[in-house]
């Protein structure tokens, strides 16, 4: 006897199952969570806190905030930060000061930790939040962050 | 409107035109063969497009099915999608492996799809429009079905390849299990009609469906034809053979290219040659119900078509629900539970016919 | 391929067959030498290696604000739980002690992250055993997971939130409303995974009574999380030795005592349920204060060995380190649960049919990056 009752069984399983699959493909018209990518850009919008890329801002006048004393490549665990420094005589004060020429950045090796940024005492790096950053030559992965002919803003001391 | 129906009823008449004017152009034996070769070509070129968009229906069924939207992209709606798929298939190196029989790995595909091809000669898709109407319909039909195991078995063989022969094997234990089922929960319906002719069987059916008529034996046949005909197609739940995650791809590893197209193309030929079996036998193939659109023979297409989609698009949802059962399991199915059921079934549709207890409208 | 990983006593019926690095089923880079007669298996041989990456090594060379970084990618679905076990080990031995706040908001990331994982091994599980479907759902209810991340620490996947000392930033404001919304939507799931897959029949059957376990041999191979759960073997770490704010909540520790592969499986279902209780008793009383204690820039450990575990969604995870007071670990070591879950296949799987293998590694749930590191 207990034959047939486990056909019943297993038939009323069955059709628990099909039913919820049922639902959905009632409901597959709202109900995708297909996001259609390339042609969505104009709304897709990532998180204020999303990590992108780590990018240096400039204001208006081509100044940034980075120092140069190098403690975000100290905090880097790879080596994907590399600062070419120089040490130049401070025109107001006549003292000899640490002056950055290039930050360069290796996006190829990121791995997207975030101590480079917690590290920056001036707040000279944020994250962007830009996650198209495919090129087709690897040379264009390693970036230089302050742009050509930009100087420290003034005022801004580590 | 009677103008549509004027052009419908010369479109089936053309072919009776046509077979007049080859009977007076040539000699009888050259017109008859002529004349197979012909409706041969167009069956081909009309189930090779219907095998193609019955791969893109299934792709969109299954993305609805799991909150996704399926091919969009390729022509409207996708619908050019595995016309693509098709092209690209063709153009690929045809591989080989270098132990393997040559002659048996190339001949393999060509059993599979040559069976199925076949069994689509026989289905009544509306009055008179039946291309094969031999007196022993459904002994055919279940005839030439076994024969595509032998191009599986002979696959898997022949490509040399251990995957493929654990694939191979499995499959042809389980067609051939399978195949007594089906061929009983047929025979239970017979008993109604009485006789084996496709074109009979649906003249029976005009006093109500098969299904209606036999009531609760013929709704039991019905479970276990459409179980045993998923199960002879090797789709899932029963798909051990091809289990994409646990053995590669099974007795088709090693094809590439139209080969593998043509094992592709016949197991959704014979899905839907399933359906339509069932159409034919249990839901009265081109009857509409209660006979509300008799009076327009060729509408009879689409009830044949509508009531076969509803049946494919079951046996879609089965695969996309159910986990697959394991070889000793699937056997076990068969041979302890559905054949005993299968069996009493046909002695109790036996006495309700003999007791007439049928129900007839 | 007769490497010499194979057994030399090799009958001439049997024959072997590599389920390899690329698998389906295997969940990673894993391969495994299945000896088989026909359809049952008589020895599993797993191969490792494939996805070393020297984690442990390069923990020598970091500091150890540095080496949080790189446990995200041990056992990368559980990646905050991994974060967590390293900070803890070095605020113990710094006997640093953190806010409320911190310990509070860690626990209910681990829980979030417990749920995720364990969403995903839904999917992938009744992917392996056919449901096709089942991927796409168990993925749908993570996404709401990975969107609550993505607005908190600004990763899905590998966060490095936690920093020896507390977190990087502050959490979101709409963390605690995210929280709640999933943690509603997330109780009418859990039913809907029952219907479609506990309770079917064709799943009960490829899972009941296959890969069985006993409770002595659970421990004697050291099984720990959901798979010694599975056995009856009361191995969790939360209720054993809890950390952070584990000892102020209640919940039930999932026990079966079958031991088969639907044992380890209800097992992980009940989990889930737990988990969510445990978000529900956190949420609304996250205690204010600050987020993080200050450290030095230069973190350097006393002399000695400190050990300690936490529950990982695999098992228990022990970050044990040997520091010479300097400022980079003299040694590092992880003990993963997945290694120690997966030395038991060989004993469980042997007997069954290749079916039964797959089915029993997909209750095993290991992550192979976790194995090799």
């Amino acid at each position: 006897m207990s034959y047939f009752s486990d056909i019943y069984k297993g038939i009323k399983t069955l059709l628990t199952g099909m039913s919820v699959t049922g639902k959905y493909f009632l409901h597959s018209r709202k109900g995708t969570i297909t996001q259609q990518y390339p042609d969505n850009r104009e709304t897709l919008k990532m998180f204020d806190r999303f990590r992108g890329e780590v990018v240096m801002p400039h204001d208006e006048k081509n100044e940034h905030r980075c120092t140069g004393c190098q403690k975000c490549e100290i905090a880097c665990p790879n080596g994907s930060i590399e600062i070419i420094w120089d040490r130049k005589v401070n025109p107001e004060t006549g003292k000899k000061k640490k002056e950055i020429d290039q930050h360069i950045y290796h996006l190829g090796l990121c791995t997207m930790c975030g101590l480079c940024i917690e590290a920056c005492p001036t707040d000279a790096i944020v994250w962007a939040q830009n996650y198209e950053n495919s090129v087709y030559d690897r040379a264009a992965l390693t970036k230089v962050l302050n742009q050509p002919g930009s100087k420290l803003m003034p005022g801004v001391e580590d | 409107m009677t103008d549509k129906i004027n052009t419908m009823y010369i479109a089936l008449s053309i072919t009776k035109n046509i077979h007049d004017w080859l009977f007076s152009v040539m000699p009888e034996g050259a017109a008859s063969i002529v004349e197979m070769v012909l409706i041969a070509l167009v069956y081909l070129a009309v189930f090779a497009v219907a095998g193609l968009y019955l791969v893109l229906l299934e792709r969109k069924v299954a993305a609805w099915f799991q909150l996704r939207i399926g091919p969009n992209r390729v022509g409207f709606w996708g619908l050019l999608q595995t016309m693509a798929d098709a092209l690209k298939l063709v153009s690929k190196e045809l591989t080989g492996t270098v132990k393997a029989d040559k002659f048996l790995y190339n001949l393999a595909p060509y059993f599979v799809i040559v069976s199925s091809l076949m069994a689509l000669a026989v289905f009544p898709f509306t009055k008179e429009f039946q291309a094969f109407d031999i007196n022993i319909g459904i002994f055919f039909l279940i005839a030439i079905s076994s024969i595509g195991v032998i191009g599986i078995l002979l696959g898997g063989w022949a490509s040399n390849n251990k995957f493929a022969l654990i694939g191979a094997m499995r499959s042809g234990v389980q067609t051939i299990s399978y195949e007594l089922s089906v061929g009983l929960s047929l025979l239970t319906m017979i008993l109604i009609t009485g006789s084996l002719q496709l074109s009979e069987i649906v003249e029976v059916q005009k006093s109500g469906w098969l299904i209606v008529q036999g009531h609760i034996p013929a709704i039991i046949a019905f479970m276990i034809y459409m179980i045993a005909g998923t199960a002879e197609t090797n789709r899932a739940p029963f798909d051990m053979v091809e289990a994409e995650s646990e053995l590669g791809a099974g007795f088709h590893t090693e094809y590439s290219g139209m080969k593998f197209a043509y094992f592709f193309l016949a197991e959704f030929i014979n899905m839907f040659i399933i359906a339509a079996i069932a159409t034919t036998i249990f839901f009265g193939a081109w009857l509409s119900p209660f006979g509300i659109t008799e009076s327009i023979p060729w509408l009879g297409v689409f009830w044949f078509l509508g009531k076969t989609l509803v049946l494919v698009f079951l046996m879609m949802w089965f695969r996309w629900t159910f986990p697959r059962l394991r070889i000793d399991q699937l056997l076990t199915l068969e041979w302890k539970y559905l054949l005993p059921i299968n069996l009493i079934n046909i002695v109790i549709m036996a006495i309700i016919v003999w007791l007439k207890l049928t129900i007839q409208f | 391929m007769e490497t010499t990983t194979v057994n030399s006593n090799f009958k001439s019926e049997e024959y072997f067959i590599n389920m390899g690095p690329q698998h389906p089923a295997t969940h990673g880079v894993l391969r495994l030498i299945l000896t088989i007669d026909g359809e049952i298996i008589k020895k599993v041989d797993p191969d490792l290696g494939y996805i070393h990456r020297s984690i442990e090594k390069m923990c020598e060379r970091d500091s150890y604000q540095q080496i949080v970084h790189l446990t995200d990618r041990m056992d990368y679905l559980s990646s905050h739980i991994n974060n967590e076990a390293v900070c803890l080990t070095v605020e113990n031995a710094l006997e640093l002690e953190v806010p409320d706040r911190v310990k509070v908001i860690r626990t209910i990331i681990g829980e979030l992250t417990r749920i995720a994982s364990h969403c995903l091994w839904w999917g992938v599980s009744g992917m392996d055993v056919g449901a096709l479907t089942t991927y796409f759902y168990g993925f749908r209810d993570r996404e709401m997971i990975n969107d609550i991340f993505e607005e908190t620490c600004g990763a899905r996947l590998t966060m490095n939130y936690n920093i020896p000392g507390g977190l990087m930033y502050d959490i979101h404001p709409n963390f605690i409303k995210r929280t709640k919304e999933f943690v509603a939507h997330f109780k009418t799931k859990i039913p809907e995974y029952d219907r479609l897959l506990t309770g079917n029949v064709i799943f009960q059957k490829r899972m009941k009574g296959v890969g069985i376990l006993t409770k002595e041999d659970a421990i004697s191979f050291g099984a720990s999380g959901p798979v010694g759960r599975g056995s009856g073997f009361s191995c969790d770490v939360r209720k054993h030795h809890p950390y952070s704010a584990l000892d102020k909540v209640t919940f039930n520790e999932a026990l079966k005592t079958e031991g088969d592969s639907l044992a380890r499986y209800e097992v992980r279902i009940q989990e889930m349920w737990e988990s969510l209780s445990i978000i529900e008793q956190l949420i609304d009383n996250i205690p204010e204060g600050e987020y993080k204690v200050a450290t030095k820039a230069v973190i350097k450990l006393p002399k000695g060995e400190y050990y300690q575990k936490v529950e990982a969604a695999r098992g228990e995870l022990g970050v044990y380190i040997i520091s010479t007071g300097t400022k980079n670990p003299y040694r590092l070591k992880f003990r993963s649960p997945g290694f120690s879950n997966l030395s038991l296949l060989n004993h469980i799987a042997v007997g069954g049919k290749i079916g039964d293998l797959v089915a029993t590694m997909a209750t095993l749930d290991i992550v192979v990056p976790d194995i090799d590191r």
